[in-house]
């Protein structure tokens, strides 16, 4: 009866603060991915694993069912969009901002202005619930570059702590929201599983309540 | 970029072959029996009609589902069914008008325009069952029954089963009072269980009443095994609404009876199921079965469909995908119709070999004529011939042994079409022999 629940999760900042997190719901990885090169890590309960895959795989996995649980970035989880998957909790980790930024001191009621990002989606979504026009140039990095060359006129970019857009000359503009990671789990596991995925739903909820109050 | 190979089928667009071809067509018509002996009726909509019926009722979450084309006939828009569940209601509320209770059901090819969900077929093999006439809890408890059944005559097991009912939600936002674009939000939030996003929806809505936006919020927590789901819920739910009390003797009458009707099914309660919020207006239900990332099956209550064609009538009913019933429940099908094998008859015009060629038909003996070759510099077809030979014969215009038996090594010969017996000419009389 006790089949191998899936947790997927990316390299870098997500596993790292997601560590702490299963740590006090006593869950430790065997290895560590960026020593060990394994895409699936055992942890030290039978019943659990974990997967290592691209933050915005995470939906994907865990939509198709090669994952039953997993943490993305808000960010990832409104790009991907559709009702396919639930997000029970946001954890409060790897936060930042969704934002709008461009030059200093450029304008941002262009009328038309060229906008570069990954965020395909939420900026389409985002300059046309207000009412703007924007043609959106889809770039996967660096997007800082993109009105330094005259390729565009503002980019829609997370902001952690503003040092990289100041660098390249840019300044954030607006706000579009404020991103953390969440819990998400797939649809029929939830269903069909609902004691174990619950149980460990609950204690990443007292962890992560843990870890803000801390 | 380079011209797309012509055989290729369009994204999410499948075709059965043999064997699977054969399976399904044998699924179909067991499950269209076991349909019959339920009393239920089967129709046949047609495959395209105009917009406004396929989009009536089930509202407009089919509108970008639906493909669309003109009517060249009469400048009217022409959708392809993305669902067959619009056409019954149709049907039922102005071809047949019965009084009373009438029982359809269909089984046909849907297409949508969108892939739903993981490695989603765009073609599947629409099954379902509607039941109008009748709004008591004992028409969802028949067509709930009559699905389980379905799923297990179609050989999938460890059937978990689970129940909501869009009432709770519908009562609480009503009674939240919000409007269209808040009461979405809500929504989007419950459907994915996000507490959090709910709690802040219902502050930005103003809701000042704590208790009520616990109780909205608890919605997303209320999922589970059947009678823990209830007890709580009957704690914190009921005497608050009497449409709400409904809801909770509605979900009680049914744990009651499936412990009855199926007590090996996994059942669960999930009060912040939505599915089809849009146009369902009581029970909502999804069956699953493990290590498949989507629910087989799917119905629920949607009474008031038919207002659109001027008479609405409760209803209720199920579907599911005969390909997603194949593929799951594939493997007591394949066993039915993998027997077969079949007797093979030399060409020729004989009478008494026509005669007898038909007689064993009439009896359903599959009886295939060996086609005599058709080039004439060929050799002459021999039965016992090596394979070497005859991949040399067919050479390089075939990679494809005909009628090689599947899995295994050894060759049938490229005439006999997987029989395992032939007719002979025996002192004038054609006889089966085994090969």
């Amino acid at each position: 009866m006790s089949r191998t629940l899936t947790l997927a999760l990316s390299k870098g900042r997500i596993f790292e603060e997601t560590l702490p997190l299963l740590a006090r719901c006593g869950i430790e990885p065997q290895e560590h991915p960026e020593s060990s090169r394994k895409l699936i890590i055992g942890t030290n309960r039978e019943d659990l694993r974990l997967l290592i895959v691209r933050a915005s795989d995470v939906p994907t996995y865990v939509e198709y069912g090669g994952a039953d649980l997993g943490v993305a970035g808000r960010d990832v989880l409104l790009e991907y969009g559709g009702a396919g998957l639930y997000d029970p909790l946001d954890l409060g980790i790897a936060r930042c901002r969704l934002m709008v930024a461009g030059p200093c001191g450029a304008r941002v009621d262009l009328p038309r202005p060229r906008v570069a990002t990954k965020f395909v989606e939420l900026t389409r979504q985002y300059f046309a619930a207000q009412g703007r026009q924007a043609e959106i140039i889809k770039l996967y990095g660096s997007m800082e570059l993109a009105p330094l060359v005259g390729m565009a006129d503002l980019i829609v970019d997370l902001v952690d702590t503003g040092n990289t857009l100041r660098a390249n000359g840019l300044e954030p503009l607006e706000t579009i929201t404020q991103i953390s990671s969440r819990l998400v789990v797939n649809k029929a596991a939830l269903k069909r599983e609902h004691r174990r995925i619950g149980a460990l739903i609950d204690d990443l909820a007292a962890a992560a309540a843990a870890g803000r109050a801390a | 970029m380079e011209r797309q190979a012509p055989w290729l089928l369009p994204d999410g667009v499948d075709e059965l072959l043999p064997p699977q071809a054969a399976q399904a067509e044998a699924l179909r018509r067991r499950l269209i029996d076991l349909h019959t002996v339920w009393g239920y009726e089967l129709i046949m909509p047609p495959f395209v009609e105009f917009i406004e019926v396929l989009l009536s009722g089930t509202g407009h979450d089919l509108d970008l589902q639906t493909f669309k084309i003109t009517d060249q006939l009469s400048g009217r828009m022409l959708g392809v069914r993305p669902d067959i569940t619009p056409q019954a209601a149709r049907i039922d509320a102005h071809q047949l008008r019965r009084p009373g209770v009438t029982r359809l059901c269909y089984l046909g090819s849907v297409l949508q325009a969108r892939p739903e969900g993981p490695a989603g077929s765009r073609n599947a093999l629409q099954l379902g069952a509607e039941l109008y006439g009748h709004a008591g809890i004992e028409s969802d408890l028949e067509i709930l029954s009559l699905m389980l059944e379905t799923l297990r005559a179609a050989g999938l097991e460890a059937l978990h089963l689970d129940i909501g009912h869009v009432g709770f939600f519908r009562t609480l936002s009503a009674q939240a009072g919000l409007d269209a674009r808040q009461e979405g939000a809500l929504y989007d939030a419950l459907q994915r269980k996000a507490v959090d996003e709910m709690a802040d929806v219902l502050a930005q809505a103003g809701v000042g009443d704590a208790r009520l936006a616990e109780r909205l919020a608890s919605l997303a927590r209320l999922h589970g095994a059947a009678d823990a789901v209830l007890a709580e819920a009957q704690g914190t739910l009921r005497g608050i609404d009497p449409a709400l009390d409904q809801a909770l003797a509605a979900l009680q009458r049914l744990a009651d009876s499936l412990a009855r009707r199926a007590p090996w099914l996994d059942l669960c309660f999930d009060l912040g199921e939505l599915r089809g919020y849009r146009y369902h207006t009581g029970l909502v239900f999804a069956a699953y079965v493990p290590d498949h990332p989507q629910e087989v099956a799917r119905g629920g209550r949607y009474d008031g469909i038919g207002r659109a064609f001027g008479r609405p009538r409760p209803a209720t009913g199920y579907s599911t995908d005969l390909k997603t019933l194949l593929a799951l429940g594939g493997g007591s099908a394949a066993a039915a119709s993998a027997a077969g094998g079949g007797i093979l008859a030399p060409w020729g015009e004989d009478a008494a070999l026509l005669e007898q060629v038909q007689r064993l038909r009439q009896q359903g003996e599959r009886v295939v004529w060996q086609l005599p070759p058709d080039r004439p510099e060929e050799p002459q077809q021999r039965d016992d011939g090596g394979p070497k030979e005859r991949q040399q014969r067919l050479g390089h215009e075939s990679t494809r042994v005909e009628g090689t038996a599947e899995g295994t090594d050894e060759p049938v010969g490229p005439g006999e079409q997987g029989c395992d017996r032939r007719l002979v000419a025996r002192n004038g009389r054609w006889e089966v022999e085994a090969m």
